[in-house]
């Protein structure tokens, strides 16, 4: 049943092409002649990094003025040009970088680059468009707060980053700081930060590879801008306590939390490892060991699973669970002994090449579509992991040992220290 | 397109659509049942018999199940809606086999074993709970409930606490046992085979299951509306929102296509039938009149297929110290707009240009292209998705505001409010 006629590679060396511009823009592209849309995706070197605490969110409400106008097309004229082809674009701030990404049919690519180039390199700030998303910001903001999830997410950095750190803060900001922000700090923020070096730029989809890359160095060659160097961010203490903390939310029925530490960022030689030992214990099947223990043979909980973020910072390694408040503590108690259980015991050599097959087994699934391939391009780009990384993936999985996972999971998760923080109803 | 179309001598119909753009294939079975098939006393019955298929069968133990499937880097998954229970496996097509292993054993082999009921109440009651922590869920369970006085559809699927907590293990078996057989069901593939072959092997595995006896009828019919029901729920989520819903046809019916671009118009393109997400609605008249006026901090419209006549949804987050009646009102403006004069022939063509590239990104995975397959099979057939740009190129603005005249009455709509004491 398994034909010849299919294409079978990942991207690569051999079919990606990754030029740099004379003003320090990376651009890759791909082809895909499967179907008639294309995607433009990337990133540029600002983020919340770069904002000052006492101005928490202004990176994001930066990106989300720049997508309001600019100084060639209105908000009016920008949406109407790209909404009436049923093409879409958009620009977010992260903690580290600015992602950017565009996709419609492959006949609107110049457009596409255009509107991108205009947001990014050319943004109005006009002040009506301003108030609006300063009221949308604070209704955001609003709504987090009563959220269950958001709350124990945004708790949990607090937890576990020390406040000279970006991952302290909320990325949206707070209520103080969103209406202390005035138009000199947005556009401050966008002279200063935005700039084409470092800046990454990824095509895949129905056109020429060499067309792509002309088309971008036609746009943003003519871009000349440096911005300052970064600083770097300062170091994350290990935890050496329980930090705990309940965020009560009133008539909430159900209870979120998440217990976890700041993780290995993704250059640290021990993620790929760490990665399939969060695998085994709460992503594989119906979120591993996890979900088996917590959801399926206790039924406290819908949701229980872990994840491992990776950036270029300690992003964390956590656990999440959605559980009646009844069942709260009952819950921890079992992550906890999980946590235990596979620092304690090797994972067995079975167990562990279950989690290689599907992580190597995975990847055709995830490189299904154009927006597949452009985010790995960007990830694989950003993290500077080379073009032949996917096809280097399953020697790296495969060559690691239940030893080496047990030895990385008991340097990075601790049962005795941790940061917790749960969101529900009040007690 | 490379389509093929067949049903077994025990009923099960199969859906074949051959791709070769990537090393993948998409399986789906459908259960023509869901909360559509429920009534007061087993409400979220087919939503629990749905996570029951994944605690397994004597050859399929519960671990072993999705570990099989995970294993081979594949994903699988299901969903319970109004007219269907759906399970999905998407593997690299060498493994696909599998799929139909794993769905032709437990189309009539899950064990429902009483302990593993029992277990899995308390998480379907957990899934629920977390449902309920968000505001939107609690004001649109309470505006279906009060647009629907017969019809099954003003249940939510996941199923009223009260029922979840009675729901017995007989009951369970008794349901599945009734819906789930190969007369009932539907199966559409997409992805890298041989039309053929597959065919060959699909007889291999369902062929032999016997098909069940006749699946009971629904025979509620929802009496028109003749009067505008209004809800009104309070609690603590700090914003206030507004749900407006209008009666829509059935998806079989062609008003389905003139609402589609009326939808798009004054909402956005992303809350039409084939789509959702992916374009903002920004130059919607909504938005404009609600967003951009900073009454409400966002407006989204749902338009969605259904067996049975559904609800046309318009929701809107109610801007910090603005009222639902302000955003009410306009609402109303716009609605009377659309009924008094036709829409321009622009709009018209910026609708069907959004249509054309939603409905591209949406069947460019195989994962979709099956979905869509089946999806259309349950609530009309699988030409459908196949016509669905063709009936949108037919519509006409004179089209547009007629079905606005006819189903966006004040006595066929329901009107929310969600209205916040904690502020």
């Amino acid at each position: 049943m398994y034909t010849s006629k299919t294409r079978h590679a990942f991207p690569g060396p051999e079919d990606t092409l990754r030029q740099t511009l004379p003003n320090g823009i990376t651009v890759l592209a791909r082809e895909n002649f499967d179907s008639p849309s294309v995607v433009v995706e990337g990133y540029i070197e600002a983020g919340n990094e770069d904002e000052p605490h006492d101005k928490a969110g202004l990176a994001n409400f930066a990106t989300d003025v720049m997508e309001r106008g600019t100084q060639h097309r209105s908000f009016e004229q920008l949406y109407e040009e790209v909404e009436s082809v049923g093409a879409s674009f958009g620009v977010g701030a992260g903690t580290h970088i600015t992602s950017f990404g565009a996709k419609g049919l492959v006949e609107q690519l110049p457009l596409l680059l255009d509107v991108l180039n205009d947001v990014l390199r050319y943004p109005a700030f006009p002040v009506d468009q301003m108030e609006h998303a300063r009221r949308e910001i604070l209704t955001d903001l609003r709504e987090e707060a009563h959220d269950t999830r958001d709350m124990a997410a945004i708790t949990f950095h607090e937890l576990a980053y020390p406040e000279s750190h970006p991952y302290h803060y909320n990325a949206s900001g707070y209520p103080e700081t969103i209406a202390a922000i005035t138009r000199d700090d947005l556009t401050a923020f966008h002279r200063r930060y935005f700039s084409p070096q470092g800046m990454t730029l990824v095509v895949v989809g129905a056109v020429k590879a060499e067309k792509a890359v002309e088309a971008i160095a036609e746009v943003f060659g003519s871009w000349e801008a440096t911005r300052p160097e970064r600083v770097p961010l300062p170091t994350v203490p290990t935890l050496t306590e329980i930090a705990k903390k309940y965020v009560a939310i009133p008539e909430k029925t159900q209870s979120d939390l998440i217990l976890g530490w700041p993780g290995p960022e993704r250059r640290d030689p021990d993620f790929l490892t760490c990665n399939l030992a969060n695998t085994v214990l709460g992503i594989f099947g119906m979120m591993g060991r996890l979900g088996e223990r917590v959801r399926s043979q206790n039924g406290l909980a819908y949701y229980a699973y872990s994840r491992i973020e990776g950036g270029k910072g300690p992003g964390p390694w956590n656990v999440a669970a959605g559980v009646n408040p009844t069942n709260v503590d009952h819950a921890i108690e079992l992550i906890l002994e999980e946590i235990r259980r596979i620092r304690e015991e090797r994972i067995p050599a079975g167990e562990l090449t279950d989690s290689k097959t599907y992580l190597t087994g995975s990847l055709p699934l995830r490189l299904e579509t154009n927006e597949g391939v452009a985010q790995m391009l960007t990830y694989i780009e950003r993290n500077a992991l080379g073009l032949d990384y996917l096809q280097r993936y399953p020697t790296l999985i495969n060559e690691i040992t239940p030893l080496k996972a047990q030895e990385a999971v008991r340097r990075w998760l601790d049962p005795d220290h941790y940061a917790l923080a749960i969101a529900g109803p009040p007690l | 397109m490379n389509l093929l179309k067949t049903k077994l001598d025990n009923g099960l119909t199969v859906l074949l659509r051959e791709s070769h753009t990537a090393p993948v294939t998409g399986f789906w079975v459908w259960y023509r049942v869901g909360s559509r098939n429920e009534h007061p006393g087993i409400t979220g019955i087919s939503h629990w018999v749905e996570h029951m298929l994944f605690k397994g069968t004597s050859r399929w133990p519960r671990e072993k199940l999705d570990q099989a499937v995970a294993r081979e880097g594949g994903i699988l998954n299901a969903m319970t809606w109004y007219d269907f229970t759906a399970y999905y496996e998407t593997l690299p097509s060498r493994k696909v086999s599998l799929s139909l292993d794993i769905e032709s054993d437990r189309m009539v082999n899950a064990l429902f074993d009483p302990e593993e009921t029992e277990s899995e109440r308390t998480v379907i009651i957990s899934e629920r709970q977390g449902h309920e922590n968000d505001p939107l869920f609690l004001l649109d369970e309470a505006v279906s409930a009060a647009a629907y006085h017969v019809h099954p559809y003003g249940h939510d699927t996941i199923g009223d606490l009260c029922d979840l907590r009675t729901i017995t293990r007989d009951e369970l078996y008794a349901h599945y046992r009734t819906y789930y057989a190969p007369n009932n069901a539907i199966i559409a593939l997409a992805g890298d085979f041989n039309s053929g072959e597959m065919e060959r092997v699909i007889e291999r595995y369902f062929g032999a299951l016997v098909s069940g006896p006749e699946i009971p009828k629904v025979e509620a019919q929802e009496p028109p509306q003749e009067e505008e029901r209004r809800v009104v729920v309070e609690g603590d989520a700090g914003t206030d929102y507004l749900n407006i819903v209008y009666h829509t046809p059935a998806a079989k019916h062609p008003d389905i296509f003139p609402l589609t671009v009326l939808s798009t118009i004054l909402a956005g393109g992303s809350g039409s039938l084939v789509g959702r997400g992916g374009i903002s609605n920004r130059t919607s008249r909504l938005y404009r009149a609600l967003v951009e006026t900073e009454l409400a901090a966002d407006i989204d419209a749902s338009l969605v297929p259904n067996v049975d006549p559904g609800l046309y949804r318009l929701t809107a987050t109610v801007a910090p110290d603005r009222t639902p009646a302000e955003i009410e009102a306009v609402i109303s403006q716009e609605i009377e707009r659309l009924q008094q004069e036709a829409i321009s022939e622009a709009e018209l063509t910026k609708a069907r240009q959004q249509a054309r590239a939603l409905f591209a990104y949406s069947s460019e995975s195989i994962t979709n292209q099956a979905f869509w397959l089946g999806f259309s099979e349950i609530f009309a057939d699988h030409t459908w998705f196949l016509r669905y740009l063709d009936n949108l190129e037919t519509v006409t603005t004179e089209d547009v505001l007629r079905v606005a005249q006819t189903y966006l009455t004040p006595q066929n709509r329901t009107t929310g409010w969600y209205l916040s004491n904690a502020k």
